[in-house]
């Protein structure tokens, strides 16, 4: 089963993560930028995070032979921060770097005028660059956090399908199964949604423009979940191609819309520093 | 290593144009290459230049960039290997021996050996390390021994190891026997080497 999380915040994981994905068949991910539970109370502390997305991380998943990209940009939360707010005039020098290959996550969490503002600003600078977004919806007022944000995705002109809907569920799947965005599930223990509950989810829907990320962070989450819901769509009867499809060729489709995504020599063996293993020490 | 060269390594990238385009840019307007940088890696590739061995097409169209810049390379060298992701860091570091900035791109090495990211560790150790002071080059040495970056990548490896880098690298090779683990070959290689040197060098005087 080869599974690429397009969604994981590996910032907050640890090295021992990175090997048990490697051995589940986790091949690639894509960490978004996100609110790392401390909030930020300047821009230069944005920037050393966005550097290290595109720098130190992607070398530290290489090193388990984990392929790596990220999306940035300013999260719904500290949007309301004027503090943080001018994060968004240091976002196009990330927006056109080779890692980078979506706006995210963008939305909304309180529904608020200044999340209003980022989320349009951030759409706009999508299209500017040519990239897809990764849409955060709120978990309180879920349903009409979902349908708002249906509704600036639309005016913000960007093609649907250029746009992932994440965290849904049962419930707020039907507002967006109709209208070209792509469906994004978070597979979390206790907050989102279980494997068992995704395969029903995916017998009602298919499995066409869906997107299964673990979310793994700093909260109560597991790396391993996008495997598990892999095993659990064998086991309700679904195909290996199926599986494949949802944990693999759809989040190539998706991101692959940024023209950015780097899944060459992905099966290679052992990474190696001129034939010198780089796992050989720290320093 | 000069502009022609690499150039000409470049003849075969897959999007010539738009680098021929990059160039011209940049000469015409240096802050044009903030946009370029960052984009020549997926339009020039990756690949390693098969005339340009140690070098990947990524870095020497960006290297090619730097030195196409008609004034304010200083700045530039500066804010792009700041701004830049690892891969535009190691390409500035592997330009900076090549652009006339003297040595004004020396805080940028000192950044890159900070790192633990060996591919940053190994191209500030190019030729432009001439401007590094022999406590911290010896450091560096060490830290490539450390951390798994083959000694092949230090430029003037010979010339430069002292009796102070034996000395360091001789006690590492006991921390490392007392730990029951092993030296890298061309780190052991290195001491035996020095430790000959030292030893004809004790001759004489004696």
């Amino acid at each position: 089963m080869r599974i690429f999380d397009p969604h994981i915040h590996m910032t907050s994981r640890t090295t021992e993560d990175y090997e048990r994905m490697a051995a589940a068949g986790v091949k690639a991910v894509v960490e978004p930028a996100f609110w790392l539970g401390q909030p930020r109370t300047n821009v230069g502390s944005f920037t050393d995070y966005f550097d290290s997305l595109v720098g130190w991380e992607p070398f530290r998943a290489g090193q388990f032979g984990v392929r790596y990209h990220a999306t940035v940009a300013l999260n719904p939360k500290e949007a309301n921060d004027p503090r943080c707010r001018p994060v968004l005039d240091v976002l196009p020098r990330y927006l056109d770097k080779d890692g980078v290959v979506a706006v995210g996550e963008i939305g909304y969490d309180s529904m608020t005028p200044e999340e209003d503002a980022a989320f349009a600003a951030q759409l706009a600078l999508a299209v500017a660059h040519d990239l897809p977004a990764l849409v955060h919806t709120p978990h309180r007022d879920k349903a009409r956090g979902v349908e708002r944000s249906l509704a600036v995705v639309a005016e913000s002109g960007i093609e649907p399908g250029r746009v992932v809907i994440d965290h849904l569920n049962e419930v707020t799947v039907q507002l967006v199964r109709d209208t070209g965005c792509w469906l994004g599930f978070s597979i979390y223990p206790d907050t989102k949604v279980s494997p068992p509950r995704l395969v029903e989810v995916l017998k009602a829907y298919g499995t066409e423009r869906v997107l299964v990320n673990s979310a793994a962070d700093w909260g109560r989450s597991d790396p391993l979940l996008t495997r598990a819901t892999g095993e659990a769509m064998l086991l309700a009867g679904f195909t290996d191609d199926d599986v494949d499809r949802v944990l693999w060729r759809n989040p190539v489709e998706f991101y692959g819309q940024s023209g950015r995504l780097d899944l060459s020599d992905i099966d290679a063996p052992e990474p190696t520093f001129a034939g010198n293993s780089i796992l050989r020490g720290g320093g | 290593m000069t502009p022609n060269e690499l150039r000409a390594a470049l003849r075969g990238v897959p999007d010539p144009e738009w680098l021929a385009a990059a160039v011209r840019g940049v000469a015409a307007q240096p802050a044009a290459i903030a946009r370029f940088f960052p984009a020549a890696g997926r339009r020039c590739g990756r690949a390693d230049l098969p005339d340009l061995p140690g070098w990947t097409a990524d870095e020497a169209a960006r290297a090619l960039l730097l030195a196409t810049m008609t004034a304010d390379q200083a700045e530039w060298v500066e804010t792009l290997y700041r701004t830049g992701d690892a891969a535009e860091k190691r390409a500035v570091l592997k330009a900076l021996p090549l652009l006339p900035i003297g040595a004004v791109g020396l805080p940028l090495l000192h950044d890159a050996l900070r790192t633990n990211d060996t591919r940053l560790i190994a191209a500030a150790l190019g030729p432009y390390a001439e401007h590094l002071d022999q406590p911290a080059w010896r450091q560096a040495v060490l830290k490539c021994v450390f951390s798994g970056v083959p000694l092949a990548m230090v430029a003037d490896l010979d010339t430069r190891a002292d009796g102070e880098l034996a000395a360091m690298l001789a006690a590492f090779a006991a921390e490392r026997r007392a730990a029951g683990r092993t030296m890298p070959p061309d780190a052991t290689e290195l001491l035996d080497r020095l430790a000959t040197a030292a030893g004809r060098e004790h001759h004489k005087e004696a």
